[in-house]
């Protein structure tokens, strides 16, 4: 079979994708207007191709990619609900994606409102006094929340040089910690599946600036004694920070404010349905207490009276993340999302996305090993050891034959602490219908696992390209298309 | 309730097979001292057509570039996007995939981003581009770590000619490193490349081409500086298409190039989300933040694509890793490349040329208006700063009544330039535009002059 062709292997030269206008200014020679060795001497290789060329080329490129709009999702740890079209063409209008970001703000005053509008509520969802809509993507709100924590201890006085996180954490908590100029202290879980809470004392001391927590945590299950933790946290003066990539599971039940947590950031592409368009844009609000408020990033957006406007003027604050103002467009759906669900509809949210979590998981559990048997909250985490040892199979394996059976594979070898786990996170948008086929596919596996593992070793045998060789991929490295 | 289809019978039925009575038992394990107990104090839920009615309120309320006629750029600016674009990149099977994980049914997602690498490759000169950072001032810091990291040297030496914001950001993301951001004056507009600043402990020399003032830097003259002293060039830059006709730096001798990619097919969007684009030299991929994709082949002998090098990224190196970033902007990088792809070699031409031609014809009539002048000789590309004879931000002010949107005035950045504005021309502004518009500055001026008695305010 040939190879799927590159739009570069599509280009005729001399043929032409635009309509652009001809000059209607004197044409004075170039080299008056800039020096000529400032001139570009070889023209870029880009493709010559007709708009139609393009569009085939990229709508046949979309026919090889799999999203929520075509299938169940379950990557756990990543929310991957329904993404509303509503909220798409609200964002595309143009009062917001034709507005300049300097825009004066007497004339931007829509676009302040909506996000004075949304930082309320999602002060009162994370119970938290302050946001900032900077950070583009949760790492990002990580980046954020640490250095806010770090602007707050120096402001005292206070050098602390340390961020525990436990071994359950997202890479992006270290590598965050890391990026800050903290050292990364390790905390084993317990055999709940929590954070030990007597290995976290061990560890905590005047050095430590911050606990970084999610919560529910990634094995999908609620940390029972995040009360007592945030006491202890608390009482060594260090900061409890909370990483919001699992806030589908408690919005309207509990809030991380009153959990005890100073800061945290939210996946507004997570929890609040903004799309993930094939790895962002994202958004990472960051929520914190008041003691935290002065150190967020310029600007923060206030009211004064029926005006709102762009405060710069922030002495303590620990400066700026990015240009401008945030991911604006996913701010905007993000709260087409809010007032659409409302209050009600959010607890409702939460409930279902662990109700259907909780139904996968003891449907499943007579198939696969699932190593915290307990109720969970959004998504729990299931291990291939059974079909490893028993037939040879991998969870890697396990994962490519579900994309033959038409679903995306859960999220597989993480987190790190359970060997061949398979995080499921089904979230509250899919059907009972979609999660019993899904079931059914994964029992249909168990049993290939035993009569032919070797299908299983070799899928996914019905995708655009088989198994791909990502070995090769790293080892000799091929990052761009070149000219022949 | 709405986006979620469970029934209540379905509810009931499920349970039951969880084994449990209620729903509130499947929070059992959430301390009682946290739980809210009370509704969420929200603004009530709208229906679908209210929603749209309400947000559609306050998107009118906002003069957005088809209101006012746009001559502000700065960091985002006003190119026309090809209804193409959107058409294929707002499709579902691209806008509502996650990170392409599992490669096999990923490959859409996957091999645009490689053409769009490869685009990116071309465009700036350079010999690799990765998948896609935030947005081309967090770009900037990361670029700036990176040189640190390959140098193990502590001090960055940047332009003051380089975007503000990008100048904060790269101070908040090197601050807590103990690398030291020394700042360069500019001269007339530019940054005359010169060793003074730059000894052994350099890491990194920071300009950007065309600079934040619209100015064309020495950037050869620059890579010598730099790499005369042991450092690295890093170039930052606000609209990649300059490079349409201009000499790109990976030609000049640029060792890492931060951009925003938001003129490439992305909308203004109040500022985001943009498109960060980091690019750099092959011996220097091992050091580079965010993700990559490569091509390889499957099992069957097939060209296809993955993501490569993880080794560098949070998931597997956790604390070791070059960068924290996870999500990036690939749907704006999709954009890029369909943009880029409409394009082509002759497109990307034509617009930078449009670009500078029509802003040099601005800048023209703009420089005879009685009080106008043009603080800075050296050539521009689309944007050039001009000196007014009112404090700039009275002259937005005034202009905003005639329907445009003058510029930028530089007063909030720039001590002694409260009488300056940096104006941009793309080649979506019409001569007929432009020549209202400098009408409508001398108006302005003329009625300022009177206002107040004859002294220009």
């Amino acid at each position: 079979m040939r190879d799927f062709p590159l739009i570069f292997e599509q280009s005729v030269s001399g043929r032409r994708g635009f309509g652009l206008p001809d000059p209607d200014v004197p044409a004075r020679p170039l080299e008056e207007l800039v020096p000529q060795q400032a001139l570009r001497r070889r023209p870029p290789a880009l493709p010559e191709v007709s708009e139609l060329d393009v569009v085939r080329h990229y709508t046949r490129l979309s026919h090889r990619n799999f999203s929520i709009d075509e299938g169940f999702y379950p990557l756990g740890s990543c929310t991957m609900k329904y993404n509303p079209k509503l909220h798409e063409e609200v964002a595309r209008l143009p009062g917001f994606a034709r507005l300049h970001p300097y825009t004066p703000e007497e004339l931007a005053q829509g676009a302040l409102q909506l996000l004075w509008e949304l930082g309320e509520e999602l002060r009162e969802l994370a119970g938290m006094d302050a946001v900032t809509f900077q950070p583009a993507a949760g790492a990002h709100g990580e980046l954020v929340g640490l250095l806010v924590i770090r602007a707050y201890f120096a402001s005292r006085g206070e050098k602390r040089t340390r961020v525990i996180v436990p071994d359950s954490a997202h890479g992006t908590n270290p590598a965050t910690a890391a990026m800050v100029g903290y050292e990364v202290v390790t905390v084993r879980s317990d055999a709940r599946g929590n954070l030990d809470l007597v290995a976290l004392e061990e560890h905590l001391d005047e050095r430590t600036a911050a606990v970084m927590l999610t919560n529910p945590n990634t094995l999908g299950l609620f940390e029972e004694q995040v009360d007592r933790i945030a006491e202890r946290v608390h009482a060594a003066g260090a900061q409890m920070y909370l990483d919001g990539a699992n806030f589908n599971a408690m919005v309207g039940i509990t809030r991380p404010g009153d959990q005890g947590f100073d800061v945290m950031h939210m996946n507004l592409h997570k929890t609040f349905s903004t799309p993930h368009g094939g790895g962002g844009p994202g958004a990472g609000v960051v929520a914190v207490k008041s003691h935290l408020e002065p150190f967020l990033p310029v600007p923060v957006v206030v009211r004064e009276g029926d005006r709102y406007r762009l405060d710069f003027d922030r002495p303590q604050s620990v400066g700026r993340v990015r240009a401008f103002y945030g991911n604006f467009a996913n701010l905007v759906r993000a709260y087409a999302y809010l007032r659409t669900v409302g209050a009600e509809g959010l607890r409702a949210v939460a409930e279902h996305a662990v109700l259907h979590a909780n139904y996968l998981r003891v449907r499943l559990a007579p198939y696969y090993e699932i190593p915290y048997d307990r109720i969970c909250k959004h998504e729990f985490v299931a291990s291939g050891v059974r079909q490893k040892r028993r037939d040879g199979v991998t969870t890697r394996d396990i994962a490519k034959r579900l994309l033959d059976y038409g679903f995306h594979a859960p999220t597989v070898y993480f987190p790190l602490i359970v060997e061949e786990a398979i995080m499921i996170e089904p979230t509250e948008t899919e059907s009972l219908q979609t999660l019993d086929a899904f079931v059914d596919a994964m029992v249909a596996i168990d049993r290939e696992c035993q009569e032919d593992p070797e299908k299983v070793r070799t899928a996914p045998h019905t995708t655009a390209v088989g198994r791909l060789d990502e070995v090769r991929a790293a080892r000799s490295p091929d990052l761009r298309w070149k000219p022949a | 309730m709405r986006y979620i289809p469970t029934t209540p019978e379905e509810r009931e039925y499920m349970l039951r097979l969880i084994g449990v009575r209620s729903v509130e038992d499947l929070f059992a394990d959430v301390p009682d001292s946290v739980r809210l107990r009370r509704p969420l104090r929200l603004r009530p839920a709208l229906s679908d057509p209210e929603v749209l009615r309400y947000l559609g309120a306050l998107a009118n309320r906002n003069a957005h570039a088809d209101r006012l006629t746009c001559f502000v750029g700065a960091g985002a600016y006003d190119h026309f996007v090809p209804p193409a674009v959107w058409q294929l990149v707002g499709r579902g099977e691209f806008l509502t995939a996650y990170t392409p994980y599992q490669a096999e049914i990923m490959q859409g997602e996957l091999q645009a981003t490689y053409e769009y690498q490869t685009m990116v490759c071309e465009l700036l000169g350079m010999e690799v581009a990765n998948a896609s950072m935030y947005d081309g001032a967090s770009a900037l810091g990361e670029a700036a770590v990176m040189a640190r990291d390959l140098t193990k040297r502590d001090r960055v030496v940047v332009s003051r000619a380089v975007h503000p914001e990008y100048r904060q950001v790269l101070r908040t993301y090197t601050e807590p490193l103990g690398i030291r951001v020394v700042e360069l004056p500019h001269e007339a507009g530019t940054t005359p490349p010169g060793p003074r600043e730059l000894n052994g402990r350099t890491a990194a020399v920071v300009v950007q081409h065309p600079n934040f003032f619209g100015c064309l830097e020495d950037v050869r003259g620059w890579a010598e500086a730099a790499h005369g002293a042991g450092a690295l060039l890093v170039v930052a830059c606000s609209d990649p298409l300059a490079f349409g006709l201009l000499e790109p730096p990976g030609a000049l001798g640029a060792d890492i190039i931060a951009a925003e990619g938001q003129p490439l097919g992305n909308p203004l969007n109040f500022g985001g989300p943009y498109l960060g684009i980091i690019a750099t030299r092959q011996e220097f991929v091992r050091r580079m933040p965010g993700r990559l994709v490569g091509a390889t082949v499957d099992r069957h002998g097939r060209r296809g694509f993955v993501l490569t090098l993880q080794t560098r990224e949070q998931h597997i190196r956790r604390e070791k890793a070059t960068s924290n970033i996870c999500t990036n902007e690939a749907l704006n990088a999709l954009a890029a490349a369909v943009y880029l792809s409409l394009l082509g070699p002759q497109g990307v031409r034509q617009v930078a040329e449009l670009c500078l031609r029509k802003a040099d014809y601005l800048k023209s009539r703009v420089a005879e208006l009685p009080g106008f002048q043009l603080p800075f000789r050296a050539p521009t590309f689309h944007e050039f700063v001009v000196r007014t004879p009112r404090p700039a931000e009275a002259l937005v002010r005034a202009l905003i009544r005639e329907g445009f949107l003058a510029g930028l005035p530089l007063g909030r950045f720039y001590r002694g330039m409260r009488d300056c504005l940096l104006v941009a021309v793309t080649e979506t502004r019409t001569r007929e535009e432009m020549d209202r518009f400098v009408e409508a500055l001398e108006r302005a001026c003329r009625r300022g002059r009177q206002a107040v008695g004859g002294r220009v305010l």
